[in-house]
């Protein structure tokens, strides 16, 4: 299949979206289960990620910072910037988008292969806003949450360790980070987030929802399903942050 | 009743259905039989809707046409129709009690107690009563079909299509499942369509029997007229097997023998 058609079938899928739920509770329920399962289901991972990230670009940011000439609150600055704007927002996305993309590709796929889709269209249910209306909308609510706890963790967590390594005191990281501040690099970080949901609940439910095959196929789409996730994310990263910065 | 007529469906250059017409009448187990790939599950798939047909009409009760009525109109029918799929096609995530009330969670306003009260009554309809607790990967397979037949008829449906229910299943167990199918199209007659290769099924429960060949409709007729069918095609199916042969070539002496007396 071409692009055009995989794009084709993509935007039908999403209009296919936009219908009168069967019954509206329902529907509330579902994408509250998948809000804890996409949401609270992922904050493990975002916590180990999150982490690690803040510690080691504090570490890396004062190995370069050698000179005596530049105040050691620029490594706050520099660390707590470089996290708001395309750490927590985009790597730890990245690494959501194989968790999440990948299990709700296989979900589906595996739902499409054993006819359960089927039995829903049958029963008169319309399968794809049942199935997938949910995740989307869960997936682009929760992921900026995510990226809101990841953005803390990392910050504190840079803090912690340029205290514990003697690089750089936790009052001189503060006062760097809140120094250099800009209140619209939290409103980017969180558009960033709010699209970066989006692509992988969307991206990831259309290769799951067409799966055709058997096991093997179910496989298949879920590896797409992330490969594109993770060539999309990082295309709207450039395109986000060439038009609004 | 469903009415199927001159019905094509190709994929890409290869033809499946080839200007099937057919009859399927309420209160009877209709059979649709033939070798795999003689595109019987097809057929049944494109009387959903499930699969788009190039063309030809799908009647359902003598005055709908199921391939010219829009969306909601379709949404309407299919709360009529029940279905067993060839794998069951139960939600894994769910028990098996979940499964069987999601239909009358989605389209029903009844309390939970009269919700509860029939997805109970289906259970017992099939056998399942100490099931309800369980999931899906706890059941064996027939039943998991029981509870699929279970799902099919809890919104007690017009038409009730059944996808190789024997498919996978010991011969005891497929006429358990067998007798249950013409036990429910007897009761609340209904219209049953049952896709299967299962010679047993064809001649416990085949009220009518259609035979597919490559795609093309070979013969039709009753389990008891299949005996004396003329059809090469039909008895190089049916007869395949040394059993069925030997009951064919009993039958064809005592008629001859019937015939000189």
């Amino acid at each position: 299949m071409t692009f055009f058609n995989h794009f084709g079938r993509y935007v039908l899928l999403l209009k296919s979206l936009f219908v009168r739920p069967e019954k509206t509770s329902i529907y509330w329920r579902e994408i509250a289960r998948q809000m804890v399962e996409i949401g609270v289901g992922s904050v493990g991972i975002v916590v180990i990620v999150s982490v690690f990230l803040g510690a080691v670009v504090t570490v890396q940011t004062a190995y370069q910072l050698t000179t005596p000439l530049i105040s050691k609150s620029i490594i706050g600055s520099i660390a707590a910037n470089s996290i708001i704007l395309e750490l927590a927002p985009t790597v730890t996305v990245l690494i959501l988008a194989g968790k999440i993309g990948s299990n709700i590709a296989s979900e589906l796929g595996t739902m499409r292969i054993s006819e359960q889709i089927d039995a829903l269209e049958i029963m008169g249910v319309h399968s794809s806003a049942y199935l997938v209306l949910p995740k989307i909308l869960a997936s682009t609510l929760m992921i900026p949450l995510l990226v809101i706890i990841s953005a803390f963790l990392s910050i504190y967590a840079g803090m912690w360790v340029g205290e514990f390594t003697g690089a750089v005191t936790k009052e001189d990281f503060m006062t760097g980070a809140i120094q250099y501040w800009i209140p619209f690099m939290a409103n980017f970080a969180l558009i960033k987030a709010t699209t970066f949901g989006f692509i992988i609940s969307s991206v990831s439910s259309y290769y799951g929802y067409y799966t055709e095959g058997g096991a093997l196929e179910v496989g298949r789409s879920a590896t797409r399903a992330v490969v594109v996730c993770c060539v999309l994310i990082l295309l709207f990263d450039y395109i986000l942050a060439q038009l609004l910065l | 009743m469903i009415e199927v007529q001159d019905l094509n469906k190709s994929f890409g250059a290869k033809q499946i259905l080839k200007g099937i017409s057919a009859v399927f009448e309420p209160g009877k187990c209709n059979l649709i039989i033939g070798a795999s790939g003689s595109g019987k599950t097809v057929l049944m798939k494109s009387i959903v809707g499930l699969i788009p047909v190039n063309n030809g009409s799908i009647i359902y009760n003598h005055d709908t046409d199921f391939l010219n009525i829009d969306d909601a109109g379709r949404k309407e029918l299919r709360k009529q129709i029940g279905m067993l799929f060839q794998g069951s096609a139960l939600f894994d995530s769910l028990t098996v009690e979940k499964n069987v009330i999601f239909p009358l969670n989605m389209f029903t306003n009844m309390t939970f107690k009269e919700k509860m009260s029939r997805v109970n009554e289906c259970l017992e309809r099939v056998n399942l009563k100490e099931a309800n607790k369980l999931y899906p990967n706890e059941l064996s397979g027939g039943m998991k079909k029981r509870v699929g037949i279970a799902r099919a008829i809890v919104m007690n449906p017009k038409y009730l299509f059944c996808d190789e229910p024997n498919s996978g299943l010991d011969p005891q167990t497929s006429i358990v499942i067998d007798k249950l199918i013409k036990d429910i199209t007897d009761d609340y007659k209904i219209t049953t369509i049952v896709n299967t290769h299962d010679m047993n099924s064809v001649m416990e429960i085949g009220d009518y029997v259609l035979f597919l060949y490559k795609g093309e409709k070979f013969w039709e007729g009753s389990r008891n007229e299949i005996m004396n069918a003329t059809n090469q095609q039909l008895n190089d199916f049916i007869f395949a097997g040394r059993f069925f042969r030997e009951i064919k070539e009993q039958n064809t002496k005592r008629l001859s023998e019937e015939k000189n007396k």
